[in-house]
């Protein structure tokens, strides 16, 4: 019994480890609201190339300010957010296929981030940070930025609940309401972008999208409503966030990469045994019928 | 300024308009013209039919009625204004074009009627619950309120759009298929709950294949493919000179001892 309590407190000596859980935690639950209308309206790919779209700004940032981390997060949330806003303007004037368009744009700017990050002499210690996430180092002062911009972002998931449920389920339904629907799917994108931006240091740019899409589609197995479906994605997104910490405490592996698969575990276990939507479930019926 | 950000005050109906009126409509994609000059009216509490072969422009014109789309030139005024000024017009899309894996409850749906009265920020209160009830009491779903709707067979489906269209107070509702894929009994109860409805003066519109139907339950029918090729009363617009350019290739005209019958076109998206 002690021995087991040990293994829970002992990480927790580390005021870096606390740090660590806290930021994962509130990160594991914005991304997870707003990862929610991701996985419902099947943005998976924009979240992904929005997050690799940062990286020049997180690059321009460290380069002016030689290391310090508020200039970084003032410059990577500028860049998301005008990356949002150019992204749904691409969407609509379609002289190519969005997806075609979107995937230009993001690698594009992920090779220019890659070739500024690359003049710098401490080069790949520095890349992997962005890349993967350096929860570790988290500092008080990142704390509070992530619990003021991941407030904000919950706040308005939330004022705005049912405008995005409309939006999300039937696009004519929020014209025909009269919805300002053009309004609001700008202000989903610059959602999104806030969220990726709060949640760089935890998982880093190449894991992000796992973190917005994995906890909300295993939330999508477990529920029939949106409401609940949110709630299970933010605890399983805080979970996976404090078992990963401890696993990457225990085994020695990558921060990031242990939450990314802790959420991964959850979500196979769910396709498997998920009542009604599960793989399980599905073979029963057909043996049934 | 309220207008740029797309939020809009419902403007009050001019009581001797027309509930809708369609003057001179084009609507044209990238050069195409999917609707072509096409002008009439309705009266309110009417119940009509619209009636052409596929990509006749039947889902265009629901759209722009509804203020979804914008017209290439000409107008629509739904009594007497734009259709953007309105939140009393409801579409009821195809089975097809909805999302039924979505995580929503039959009464989530039929409670997104109500958000635009809710207005931005407000939550529903019981006022909006009861209505709700009431909604799904008339189009016989209250067993079925708390269903995820992949739940529903497709004619109950269509009572939820409807009962959401309630909910919505709509005063003019257009249904782009309700009745394809459905089966007779189905489709018979949906077409009561309109006949009920009849009393509350809402104008049903309602985008069909099966001509008989068209014939023997609504006040008039509207025959289109791209142009308007008639609007009046059933045995006024179905005429064989009418039909043959509607459909050309695709109809089939058998004489029986009854007189001409015929037998329309194939298709039938929407089915499941």
């Amino acid at each position: 019994m002690a021995g087991w309590l040990e293994v829970l407190v002992a990480p927790l000596r580390y005021a870096f480890m606390v740090r660590g859980i806290l930021a994962a935690v509130m990160v594991g639950v914005v991304c997870a609201l707003v990862g929610t209308y991701m996985v419902l309206r099947g943005m998976a790919f924009l979240g992904d190339a929005l997050a690799h779209a940062i990286l020049p700004g997180i690059a321009v940032g460290y380069i002016v300010s030689g290391g310090a981390r508020q200039p970084i997060f003032w410059w990577a949330m500028g860049t998301g957010v005008v990356t949002a806003l150019g992204i749904g303007a691409v969407a609509k004037s379609a002289h190519i296929k969005e997806d075609t368009a979107i995937g230009i744009i993001f690698s594009g700017m992920f090779a220019l981030g890659i070739a500024l990050i690359s003049t710098m002499r401490s080069y790949a210690v520095d890349l992997a940070h962005f890349l993967f996430g350096d929860v570790l180092g988290v500092s008080p002062t990142d704390l509070w930025l992530t619990a003021l911009v991941g407030g904000l972002v919950l706040a308005t998931v939330l004022l705005f609940y049912k405008e995005f449920l409309v939006l999300s389920f039937d696009p004519v339904l929020a014209e025909t309401l009269r919805l300002p629907a053009g309004v609001l799917h700008y202000l989903l994108l610059i959602l999104i972008a806030l969220t990726i931006v709060v949640s760089l240091q935890t998982v880093g740019v190449a894991l992000m999208v796992a973190m917005l899409t994995t906890p909300a589609a295993t939330g999508y197995l477990l529920t029939r409503r949106m409401g609940p479906m949110m709630a299970i994605a933010a605890v399983i997104g805080a979970l996976s966030g404090v078992v990963g910490l401890y696993l990457s405490y225990y085994v020695a592996i990558a921060s990031g990469a242990a939450i990314v698969l802790v959420c991964t575990a959850i979500f196979l276990v769910a396709l498997v045994f998920s009542p009604r939507r599960g793989l399980l479930w599905g073979w029963l019926q057909g043996r049934a019928g | 300024m309220l207008d740029k950000i797309g939020i809009v005050k419902p403007v009050a109906h001019q009581s001797n308009a027309a509930i809708l009126e369609v003057t001179d409509l084009t609507v044209a994609y990238n050069g195409t013209r999917a609707l072509d000059d096409v002008s009439f009216r309705l009266e309110a509490g009417e119940r009509v039919a619209v009636v052409g072969p596929n990509g006749a422009g039947k889902s265009t014109l629901f759209k722009v009625i509804a203020g979804v789309l914008e017209p290439t030139e000409g107008e629509v005024r739904v009594a007497g204004c734009s259709p953007r000024g309105h939140i009393c017009i409801a579409y009821v899309p195809q089975r097809t074009d909805v999302d039924w894996a979505f995580p929503v409850t039959v009464e989530d749906v039929v409670m997104m009627g109500r958000f635009a009265k809710l207005g931005l920020l407000r939550r529903p209160g019981r006022e909006d619950r009861d209505l709700v009830r009431r909604c799904l009491e008339t189009v016989d779903l209250t067993a079925f309120a708390r269903r995820q709707i992949s739940e529903l067979s497709g004619g109950q489906q269509q009572r939820m759009f409807i009962a959401r269209a309630l909910a919505q107070e709509a005063q003019l509702m257009l249904m782009d298929e309700p009745l394809s894929g459905l089966d007779i009994p189905a489709q018979d109860r949906i077409l009561e709950i309109l006949d009920e409805l009849r009393g509350s003066g809402v104008t049903v519109v309602v985008a069909t294949h099966d001509l008989n139907q068209a014939a023997d339950f609504f006040d008039r029918v509207l025959l289109l493919n791209h142009t308007l090729l008639g609007i009046g009363r059933p045995a006024e617009v179905f005429t064989a000179a009418n039909l043959q350019h509607a459909y050309g290739g695709h109809l089939r005209l058998i004489k029986t001892p009854e007189g001409l019958m015929m037998v329309d076109d194939t298709c039938c998206g929407g089915g499941r």
